[in-house]
């Protein structure tokens, strides 16, 4: 498993975060979202390929320029990315049901 | 499907509500967080201090097979109205999350079902959020557990 796939992971940095935000604004090419930062090109391509790695970013070719656009379908699990918190909630609150209900029939 | 369960943290605040109806009388489901051996059963952690009462503190701990503790908490009860409120606080031992304030809000729907509201009120936006990320890190390091337990299996 390659854990660098993992969105949420790709979003706990943020220049990535800010990537998005760019790219979710307009397609753009590399040179373009890295002339929006003073980090060194280098470590935003690293950025851009682990965004794309994760899907968050898809590339498209365009004559000799590679787009990155934003795929929002993905950005969508990061929103649900309560979830597991809330599962967590859910399991707790059904076993103290559970626990309850027994109670209630033993009396 | 309706959830049962819900969870209202909106972006950019330091607070959050759990919402959950419950198929119980809402004595019960008071009951379920007023008496230790109880909250014990369904918290799975072992209950050392449980004063349910204005003022009383409580503290939970869990260990692992070899005696270790893996996870402690406690905190103060600033409210207990029975059947109706507890209003406490919440301190994870060991732990960069701080301390939170919970109101528990207990609510009868009908003679046989009740509704919790629990807000939650965090020193931070950064430290609700990290919470939130909590059981999502675990939920990696679980799924890593299995995905080694398979592997031994295999060899």
């Amino acid at each position: 498993m390659n854990l660098r796939r993992d969105v949420f992971q790709a979003i706990a940095d943020p220049t990535r975060r800010a990537i998005l935000l760019l790219v979710a604004a307009q397609a753009l090419t590399a040179g373009a979202i890295a002339s929006n930062f003073d980090t060194a090109r280098p470590t935003v391509s690293k950025h851009l390929q682990i965004l794309t790695e994760c899907e968050l970013l898809t590339q498209e070719q365009n004559g000799r320029e590679i787009y990155y656009h934003f795929n929002p379908k993905k950005m969508k699990e990061v929103a649900d990315f309560i979830e597991p918190f809330r599962k967590m909630w859910d399991e707790r609150f059904n076993k103290l049901e559970n626990i309850m209900k027994k109670y209630n029939s033993k009396k | 499907m309706e959830q049962k369960t819900k969870v209202n943290a909106e972006d950019g605040k330091q607070d959050l509500v759990i919402t959950r109806e419950f198929e119980l009388p809402v004595e019960l489901l008071f009951k379920a967080y007023a008496e230790p051996e109880i909250v014990e059963q369904w918290m799975t952690s072992k209950v050392v201090k449980l004063e349910s009462k204005k003022y009383g503190s409580y503290q939970l701990e869990k260990t692992d097979d070899k005696g270790n503790i893996v996870f402690q908490a406690n905190g103060v009860i600033h409210e207990f109205i029975p059947g109706k409120k507890i209003t406490r606080t919440f301190e994870m031992a060991n732990t960069p999350f701080g301390v939170q304030l919970e109101v528990y809000a207990f609510e009868k729907l009908t003679d046989d079902t009740s509704k919790l509201t629990m807000h939650v009120i965090y020193e931070s936006v950064a430290q609700r959020d990290q919470v939130l990320q909590l059981p999502f890190a675990q939920g990696i390091n679980w799924a890593h557990n299995r995905i080694e337990e398979v592997a031994r299996q295999l060899k």
